[in-house]
């Protein structure tokens, strides 16, 4: 017991002696993108965000306090578990200062507890679910490129207003693709839309066809797809060859990343509206980044939202820890969330008190394969959704940080 | 194979050097990589007593480490009750269903009771995909661990360490006094000929179901111990793969022995840890480790080892 005493005085000794008033710990910024480098998303996410973060380092200058910013990377499976054990390690062993990216909300929800707990900054730029910034949000955590209730928002009330009246929902049976489902369920009544059922697949699936079946038989005019990734295009894909899209019914998917409409086809997801952050074609810094992003990646690639939100939150936090002068995760927050965010991402960015990034949204459609000039080129602008719009507006955040 | 009940006395030096080095550890290798270990340790060595020494294999154990994982976690969470009374809980909860499960799976034998057990494993495992309180792919996050007997503040980590160390070791002493015992020896009796135990006189039937029981309570226990240490209850934590984890584990580090899947759990952690960066490449891994275990060191880690050790009177 006494030697048990004695051995915990000496860690709390270390430990307080190591957190002594250094303005950076440790003297330098090391950044860990957290995503999935093996599963369903590691084409939307994947490599490509650790791309990307370089990018924003190089662009920065590669130094920080005299130090080189240092980046380490690694793949948390989609787990909750994993990510949690390697953020946690990556804290205490590795002087990590922020996780970027977190793709997957179960690994972003699991990550922001942990940095919570640690008082170090997290960055999520490909989860989707908006518990992010209600009850799961903290002070240090961030929310970047998309969120569910905007997904909504746009492709939801575009396609109803385009006469898409009755709905049916296919929807990715866990946390994310329920909270897309009431996300979108919410904008099609609020315009006088009418939900005549859904059906829950299992994460991940490959044979849609019973769910289709149900959505067919239910004679709605939409199918919603609240899936994401190789789901969605294999729903897209199955709906296509049991004549379904061909009958009459539309499919619209609610979360539709620019690597799913390449994996299509055209000739698949023609016509299809969607909802983005981000497309590399809009102007020419979009185009001169995303040349780029694709260069450095081996070529014969655009970037998706999540990349380019990757860069975007990575440089934001870089410019941030510059001008707070520390690296101490509330402080850089602070900082955060007082400095515009204005690069080829978000030009008009802010980030409000529960951590949401609010920027302007894009409703776009597919475009025809006569329409495409060129590989990549995709997506026609049909209108920009001010952020104000297309996000949670503030007042209705359950965020305890959000003063009401 | 010695009948003797208690720790002898040979053996009492080595475990003591196993204890201190527990004890100076974790000043010298990252504590919560340690935690981690002794949790599928203990998972392990419960598994173990029944595979071991009963000669059971179960193939649905992550039904009872994760169920206590979601209730121990549950009750800290949302009941905030104190850390070990959350243990307790989950490990009441494990009891349970290692009754229920045992009762019905020790009625068949070999291949067809590992069927049963995963089966009953499989559906603990959509329950808990579907029930409200797992909260699904997201499980239950952000366990705040709590102050031990409204004491001790367990968020330190260096003291959840040496709660943790004193559960596996009181753990391990209990499921090697209950090896040893002349239950043990009844429970080694079947494994090795079950119908010369029935014409004994044995009740095969209520010394498998007991063992069963044992070693659920204490996969129980580790699962518990586990959503403590990391703050969270995952469907990891009930899914096959952690049944087939600890298959692993148990083999690669000895079946049979006390040491044995302390060792195999430590080292499929060292792996998984190790090789992180490299993510799902790592099941590979340890496929490819399973392999050359399997076709050169059959008994295990520690059973290549043990003649070595009894010839220094240090294993029993």
């Amino acid at each position: 017991m006494v030697m048990k005493r004695l051995l915990l005085g000496a860690a709390a000794l270390a430990l307080s002696t190591g957190m002594a008033h250094a303005q950076y710990s440790d003297g330098k910024v090391k950044i860990g993108v957290l995503t999935d480098l093996s599963g369903t998303y590691s084409d939307l996410a994947g490599k490509g965000t650790i791309v990307a973060a370089q990018m924003a380092i190089d662009d920065f200058g590669g130094k920080l306090n005299g130090q080189t910013i240092e980046l380490i990377s690694a793949d948390h499976q989609n787990k909750a578990d994993i990510a949690s054990g390697i953020a946690r390690k990556w804290y205490d062993t590795e002087q990590v200062d922020v996780i970027a990216e977190l793709v997957t909300t179960a690994a972003a929800i699991a990550v922001r507890e942990v940095s919570k707990e640690k008082g170090k900054v997290d960055l999520v730029s490909g989860a989707a679910s908006t518990p992010l910034t209600n009850d799961k949000c903290s002070a240090t955590g961030f929310h970047w490129t998309y969120d569910t209730y905007a997904m909504a928002v746009g492709t939801g009330d575009a396609v109803v207003k385009s006469g898409g009246k009755t709905w049916f929902f296919l929807t990715a049976d866990y946390a994310f693709g329920h909270n897309l489902q009431a996300q979108t369920e919410r904008v099609v009544k609020a315009n006088g839309g009418t939900v005549k059922g859904a059906v829950k697949h299992p994460f991940p699936n490959s044979d849609f066809s019973s769910f289709l079946l149900q959505a067919q038989a239910s004679g709605a005019q939409i199918i919603g797809l609240a899936n994401a990734g190789a789901d969605t295009i294999n729903a897209i894909k199955q709906a296509k060859e049991f004549g379904i899209t061909q009958a009459g019914q539309s499919l619209a998917g609610l979360l539709v990343f620019i690597t799913d409409v390449h994996s299509l086809g055209l000739e698949n997801a023609q016509g299809m509206m969607l909802t983005t952050g981000f497309y590399w074609d809009m102007d020419d810094q979009t185009r001169a980044w995303s040349k780029r992003w694709s260069e450095k990646m081996g070529g014969g690639k655009m970037p998706s939202m999540v990349h380019a939100g990757t860069y975007s939150q990575v440089l934001h936090y870089l410019k941030s820890t510059a001008a707070a002068k520390t690296d101490e995760g509330i402080k850089v927050a602070d900082e955060m969330r007082k400095l515009p965010i204005a690069d080829f991402f978000a030009k008009n960015g802010k980030i409000r008190a529960d951590g949401r990034m609010v920027h302007d949204m894009y409703l776009a459609q597919v475009k025809k394969p006569s329409e495409s000039k060129g590989p990549w080129d995709y997506y026609k602008i049909v209108r920009t959704i001010p952020g104000d719009e297309a996000y949670q507006p503030l007042a209705e955040s359950t965020c305890p940080l959000v003063k009401k | 194979m010695t009948l003797s009940p208690s720790v002898p006395s040979r053996q009492k030096p080595f475990i003591l050097a196993l204890i201190g080095l527990g004890l100076v550890l974790p000043f010298a290798v990252y504590p919560v990589f340690l935690m981690k270990g002794l949790c599928f340790g203990l998972f392990a060595a419960a598994f173990n007593l029944l595979l071991g020494y009963v000669g059971l294999l179960s193939f649905g154990h992550a039904m009872f480490f994760g169920w206590s994982a979601y209730l121990t976690a549950y009750a800290a969470k949302e009941w905030g009750l104190t850390p070990e009374i959350a243990i307790l809980l989950g490990v009441a909860l494990a009891t349970v269903l290692g009754a229920v499960v045992g009762w019905l799976a020790i009625r068949r034998q070999g291949i067809y009771f590992a069927m049963i057990t995963l089966a009953l494993a499989q559906l603990g495992f959509f329950v808990a995909v579907q029930a409200p309180m797992t909260h699904g792919e997201d499980g239950i996050q952000g366990v705040p661990r709590g102050h031990l007997f409204g004491l001790f503040d367990l968020s330190d980590t260096m003291t959840m360490y040496y709660f943790v160390l004193a559960v596996f070791v009181a753990s391990l002493l209990f499921l090697h006094r209950v090896v040893n015992s002349p239950f043990g020896q009844v429970l080694k009796a079947i494994r090795d000929n079950e119908p010369r135990a029935v014409s004994l006189g044995y009740e095969v039937g209520r010394y498998k179901l007991i063992a069963f029981v044992l070693s659920s309570a204490f996969a129980g226990l580790a699962g518990s111990l586990k959503s403590l240490v990391f703050q969270l209850a995952s469907l990891a934590d009930v899914s096959w793969h952690m049944s087939g984890e600890v298959v692993l584990m148990t083999l690669l580090g000895g079946v049979g022995t006390v040491l044995g899947p302390m060792v195999g759990a430590f080292l499929v952690v060292a792996i998984q840890d190790f090789f992180a960066g490299i993510g799902s490449w790592v099941i590979i891994i340890q496929g490819v480790i399973f392999v050359v275990c399997v076709l050169l060191f059959r008994s295990g880690m520690i059973g290549v080892l043990a003649p070595w050790l009894k010839r220094r009177g240090i294993t029993g």
